[in-house]
């Protein structure tokens, strides 16, 4: 007697642990195959675009903390740049030197929690508690500097906020001592793990030609084998005057790529040093007192600093007519701004391209035909984070 | 191509009568094409070999309601090989159908749903043209310029009905939007464009 056989429909999230945040994930199984992948996405849709045409260019930054929650202003840069840009501001050095040690500081938050989570998926616990510890340190970091653990609202067209407390660079310089002993401990539990090993080489492997087609970038690029980051192509800030290697993956698959997050986090230490070392006092946000707002001291004497900080809070500055795409290289990679200016306080437009967007589209193609309990192995490697997906 | 010039100067003259306008700025390429070339432009840059943009970054579309052609939609193209962006642009009527780059660029897919979510913009061959990050149901498309910024509906649990219902937005105070046309100058560079137009008329 012939039985009929019917592939079986699984809903994966939205509340999954495994889901990274809010995926909706159905999978179509043939036994414990994957046939096919559809995420639905779109349920942390915040419309983050149509409220940025609504505020001045200054109440926008902190819309991009909200993006990829987990490295803030690595985004705030990208805005800041594009604005930077059209204006033809200049930023002093300290303060590029400043934004360029946050955005390291991003970029290792967001290693430790994607290298650990995805270690966790596939079933070590201890790397996470030992890297959130690390996590902590630096969102006091984030918080000294800026105020806020998360949503920092520091970078600003022209510089920073404000400048960095006293203490705080020793602090990250010390930070910088203890750091690789930490990253040493995780790789000697994770990178020869026989289990872990078994989880994640050979899976999910994109060649050089997908990775192209289907618009990757960052990791999920030089993982494949291609050598391309936009810190060193396409240099913004002073990352030209730093040295810093590219790590670069051989095979494609889950574990070269964690293999390249572990050697970027190692080569963000050394970005940081190198800053820290280089760093000297100076001004820290344009001079220009109709971009930054006047120091407070000034506003209690000076009309004409008490009139620049009225209208920049109010009606805030002006962007002339113009069209712009900047990119930055985030965490999880090419982070861009598409803006376009109407000479008003308000951005006419502002497309946030994230790379996480096109990372997630090509689930389907990368589960195809894996086993069940790939799907978060892969997931992790893909590195998602759904503030910055959905928008 | 080595540099941005001759890379426009190819373009310009590989797809010749294709080009409306091209220009060269903040280190990108920016050409606008019609409608009619999509094809044939995306394949030219992706498959020369002078060019190579091998890598779509982004689409997008821009709402100019005043105009007659109301949409402006947006290709961002990049090239490793050269090292170099570019920019194609094109405008459409509201009811216009566009040609779906799915078939050059797989990751064109998603894309394309979320302008079609966004700004109603359909496309055409594409192979799941679906709504992407709106909610299930949901009704207009939001990056519309006429298109409110609370929206029209609101989502609460309905404790009568024991289930989560749709209804029409009310607030307590409207969205006020303040008008700031003053006579500040604003920034200086603004004032230094103004005197530059000023000259050349």
């Amino acid at each position: 007697m012939k039985k009929k056989i019917k592939n079986l429909n699984l809903n994966f999230g939205p509340q999954h642990p495994a889901a990274h945040g809010v995926l909706r994930l159905i999978l179509e199984l043939d036994g414990e195959v994957v046939e096919k992948a559809d995420p639905h996405i779109g349920l942390l849709h915040r419309g983050t675009e149509k409220l940025i045409e609504n505020k001045t260019y200054m109440q926008a930054v902190p819309y991009f903390d909200r993006l990829d929650y987990v490295a803030p202003m690595n985004q705030e840069h990208a805005f800041a740049l594009a604005i930077e840009k059209i204006l033809e501001i200049d930023v002093p050095i300290r303060a590029q030197y400043i934004r360029v040690i946050f955005c390291e500081i991003g970029r290792i938050l967001s290693h430790i929690l994607n290298v650990t989570t995805q270690a966790l998926d596939v079933g070590a616990l201890t790397p996470s508690l030992w890297g959130f510890e690390e996590r902590e340190t630096l969102m006091t970091f984030y918080e000294r500097a800026s105020g806020s653990r998360l949503h920092a609202n520091y970078f600003r067209a022209g510089g920073v906020h404000q400048d960095l407390p006293a203490g705080l660079e020793e602090d990250i310089g010390k930070f910088c001592e203890s750091f690789p002993i930490i990253i040493n401990d995780l790789e000697n539990l994770l990178t020869d793990n026989r289990i872990f090993k078994q989880r994640n080489v050979d899976i999910g492997i994109v060649t050089k030609e997908d990775a192209l087609d289907y618009s990757f970038t960052g990791v999920m690029i030089r993982g494949s084998g291609i050598p391309w980051d936009l810190r060193k192509s396409q240099p913004y800030d002073c990352y030209d005057k730093l040295e810093f290697k590219i790590p670069v993956g051989k095979n494609g698959d889950c574990y070269d790529r964690y293999l390249c997050r572990i050697e970027e986090m190692k080569e963000s230490i050394s970005i940081i040093k190198q800053c820290l070392s280089r760093m000297e006092k100076g001004a820290i946000k344009s001079q220009d007192g109709k971009i930054s707002p006047p120091p407070k001291k000034e506003l209690k004497q000076s009309m004409e600093a008490l009139i620049h900080h009225f209208k920049l809070f109010t009606e805030g500055y002006r962007v002339p007519n113009d069209e712009i795409y900047t990119a930055v290289e985030a965490p999880k990679g090419e982070f861009g701004v598409y803006l376009i200016s109407d000479g008003t306080s308000k951005p006419y437009k502002c497309k946030i391209r994230a790379p996480g967007f096109s990372h997630l589209q090509s689930m389907d193609y990368l589960i195809k035909g894996h086993m069940l309990a790939d799907v978060p192995a892969v997931l992790g490697s893909l590195d998602i984070v759904f503030g910055e997906v959905d928008r | 191509m080595n540099t941005l010039n001759e890379l426009e100067k190819k373009i310009n003259s590989e797809l010749t009568t294709k080009i409306n306008n091209s220009e060269i700025k903040h280190d990108q390429v920016y050409i606008e094409i019609d409608k009619e070339d999509l094809l044939d432009v995306i394949l030219f840059l992706k498959t020369n070999r002078d060019t190579k943009f091998r890598q779509l970054i982004d689409i997008t579309a821009v709402d100019y309601p005043e105009l007659s052609q109301r949409f402006k939609l947006v290709y961002l193209l990049l090239s490793h090989e050269f090292n170099q962006r570019i920019i194609v642009s094109y405008s459409v009527n509201e009811n216009e159908v566009i040609n779906s780059l799915t078939s050059i660029f797989p990751s064109a897919n998603w894309m394309e749903r979320e302008v079609f979510d966004m700004y109603g913009i359909n496309f055409k061959n594409h192979p799941d043209l679906r709504r992407i990050l709106t909610d299930y149901g949901f009704e207009g498309h939001p990056l519309r310029k006429d298109f409110p910024l609370t929206g029209h509906t609101e989502v609460r649990y309905s404790e009568d009905e024991k289930k989560v219902v749709n209804e029409a937005v009310k607030l307590e105070q409207n969205y006020r939007n303040f008008d700031y046309e003053s006579p500040w100058e604003g920034t200086k560079y603004i004032k230094e464009l103004k005197d530059k137009n000023e000259k050349k008329n």
